[in-house]
């Protein structure tokens, strides 16, 4: 017998009983539901990770101050002020680090910004003109400050979005006053949105100023030591180059080794890896829960199958006495579960992506779909049907006619 | 499709039975079904099995329609050596040689007339178009043609079992074994299926019947006794020796 005929003879039986398949298939269903929805998170979560590293710009190697390793009793991560203008300064020389193409020193400080009678607290960077082309910033409105402006400490500053709505509301922002601890800054720019996708980002509530201004005006940096310096690599082949370059010129300007070390620097490369293998990790965690239920889903087939043969004995009797050869009745029962699983799995892949739709809305959390997730998804139900099949498809094969045609 | 078998000669074998035994072991003791039975039906035959319930008619009937093989003994059906076989070839052999009739009918309810009718040509691997054709035709050459989409449930006894005899016919076998096909029917219905048992081996099916009932029996043209897993009569069938059986059941019963 063809398997196409078998196959029909399979799906005759689940639609005979439709509602108890569907019970069948709700194990499957929620397994494979929950597979494709774990998956879809975790690779949301690690793409708007990716996302937010690499709009910190591309080709970045970050430099700060103190060590991230903890050995000894060097000072916390960040809390050392062992970074100075002139180690930034330094780094542009082309001579000492020709794979650098840009460096922007940061100082920075959380101050509270006034705009009228609207106040905000934000991070307020001090930077030079570069900043903008090293972390990969446009403006939507206005301008970046000059390096005229810089030079003489100019009384501006550029907004990011974010601090834009929450000083100015919906209003345009050019053109406007704020006052930081005090000093009045005119807004000449807003920084474009990095566009991350995942709620408030720190890198749009930001207040950009000349490195000169928040030094002598603002009182931020004032003793030269600096929070970060960002360099850039000419391209991404050099990032590895700039980086040696980078690490020998402060080893030598520090006068220390590299086993003592007081800064650090990262490359976003480190910082995408680091971000990944956590996602990966709950991602591996949630499905192996997942996976678990799919596990039970397929325990619940499996035992309804077995329910399913010794119910239709006197069926398998008949077929056999008809003609139909143990091969032929292991084959039906088998693709009787394996249909069931499939329905269950095409179910679940449905609900998955349902939820990859709802869910974002209700949690703020990206939900990222692939097709291969879901193909995946539907060859481990398949997987599941063949498993769950074979053992009571086995016995109906086994069943002697005779026995099975008597029995009431 | 049937095929007017009247024509063929009369006198080939369709059923040879050489010192048939039958031997369960149930573990405790062993029960011995058929002690040796050696029988032969030929083409075109009407013949009636008939015993009490324990006599070895059913293992006899089971044997016959290779739903089981003999313990000793050689069976030839149609040419056919049916021994050492295994399920495989039993079923393929059972579905090429054999139709069943039996007591409960055995239809799927959840199939319609003409689809329970085709489910020995499915098994013979038969294309889809020609199954439709040759189950419709069974169905009309039992007086069911306007019944063809009707399910189990939505026909009467007497048409369940017709469907049933249709179904034994569609493959075009050697032989239809009827095993009790009139038990579960009023007496209308019973007459009408040995009406169409009748005529279908009028127009030169071999048939054999399996029954407890002499009444039933009367209709076969030949009748075999078996008591205690062996044959204790084999006659003509008519009004005589269907008196000599009904005495001896009843003489049997009364032991």
């Amino acid at each position: 017998m063809r398997l196409t005929e078998t196959l029909r003879i399979a799906l005759d039986a689940i639609r005979t009983h439709r509602l108890r398949s569907l019970l069948t298939v709700l194990g499957i269903w929620i397994g494979i539901a929950s597979v494709v929805l774990t998956v879809g998170l975790g690779q949301g979560a690690s793409a708007s990770v990716k996302q937010q590293i690499s709009a910190l710009g591309s080709n970045l190697l970050i430099i700060t101050p103190g060590s991230t390793t903890t050995n000894g009793v060097r000072g916390g991560f960040g809390s050392a002020t062992t970074l100075t203008f002139d180690d930034a300064t330094a780094l542009e020389n082309r001579s000492v680090a020709p794979d650098i193409s840009a460096v922007a020193p940061v100082a920075s400080s959380t101050e509270v910004l006034t705009a009228g009678t609207t106040t905000w607290t934000s991070s307020v960077v001090g930077s030079t003109p570069q900043w903008a082309k090293v972390r990969s910033r446009t403006v939507s409105s206005g301008r970046f400050f000059t390096t005229d402006e810089y030079n003489s400490g100019a009384r501006v500053a550029v907004l990011g979005e974010e601090t834009v709505s929450e000083l100015f509301g919906g209003g345009s922002a050019v053109g406007q006053t704020i006052s930081v601890n005090g000093t009045e800054l005119t807004v000449i720019g807003v920084l474009a949105s990095t566009g991350s996708t995942s709620g408030t980002s720190d890198e749009d509530d930001t207040v950009v100023v000349p490195y000169t201004t928040a030094q002598q005006r603002l009182g931020i940096g004032s003793t030269g030591a600096l929070s970060t310096i960002y360099l850039q690599a000419k391209d991404s082949d050099a990032l590895s180059a700039a980086y040696q370059e980078a690490n020998a010129a402060l080893l030598t300007r520090h006068d220390v080794t590299s086993d003592d070390a007081d800064f650090s620097i990262t490359s976003q490369q480190s910082l995408l890896t680091a971000a990944t293998s956590t996602s990966k990790t709950l991602t591996i965690l949630l499905g192996g829960i997942a996976a678990i239920s799919l596990l039970v889903g397929g325990i619940g087939v499996m035992n309804i199958m077995l329910v399913s043969v010794s119910e239709r004995v006197r069926e398998i009797g008949l077929r056999k006495a008809l003609g139909a050869t143990p091969a032929v009745i292991r084959t039906q029962f088998l693709l009787e579960a394996i249909a069931l699983s499939v329905v269950g799995g095409l179910l679940g892949i449905g609900v998955g992506w349902l939820g990859a739709v709802v869910l974002p809305k209700l949690i703020d959390q990206p939900v990222t779909l692939s097709a291969w997730a879901s193909a995946g998804a539907l060859v481990v139900a398949i997987g599941v049907g063949i498993v769950a099949g074979v053992y009571p498809a086995g016995r109906a094969a086994r069943l002697a006619p005779i026995d099975a045609l008597r029995s009431e | 499709m049937i095929p007017a078998s009247i024509d063929l000669p009369s006198g080939r074998a369709i059923v040879e039975l050489d010192r048939v035994t039958k031997t369960y072991d149930t573990g405790a003791m062993k029960v011995h079904a058929l002690r040796g039975i050696t029988l032969r039906i030929e083409e075109g035959e009407y013949v009636a099995i008939i015993g009490p319930s324990g006599s070895g008619k059913s293992t006899l009937m089971h044997i016959l329609g290779c739903l089981d093989v003999a313990t000793t003994g050689r069976y030839l059906l149609d040419g056919a050596t049916v021994e050492d076989l295994d399920e495989t070839e039993l079923a393929e052999i059972r579905n090429e040689r054999v139709g069943f009739v039996f007591q409960q009918f055995h239809l799927l309810p959840s199939l319609s007339a003409w689809r329970n009718v085709e489910l020995p040509l499915c098994y013979a691997g038969i294309p889809r178009a020609e199954r439709k054709q040759r189950a419709v035709q069974a169905l009309e050459r039992v007086g069911l043609g306007d019944r063809i989409q009707h399910r189990p449930n939505e026909m009467s006894g007497g048409q369940q079992q017709r469907v049933a005899i249709a179904r034994a016919l569609v493959t075009d076998p050697a032989m239809i074994l009827a095993d009790e096909p009139t038990g579960n029917l009023d007496s209308h219905s019973s007459t009408e299926v040995m009406a169409l048992l009748s005529e279908l081996h009028a127009s030169g099916r071999t048939i054999v019947l399996i029954t407890h009932e002499a009444d039933v029996a009367r209709a076969a043209e030949r009748v075999i006794q078996v008591r205690d897993g062996t044959i204790v009569d084999d006659h003509d069938g008519g009004d005589d020796a269907l008196l000599a059986v009904a005495k001896s059941s009843k003489a049997g019963a009364s032991a």
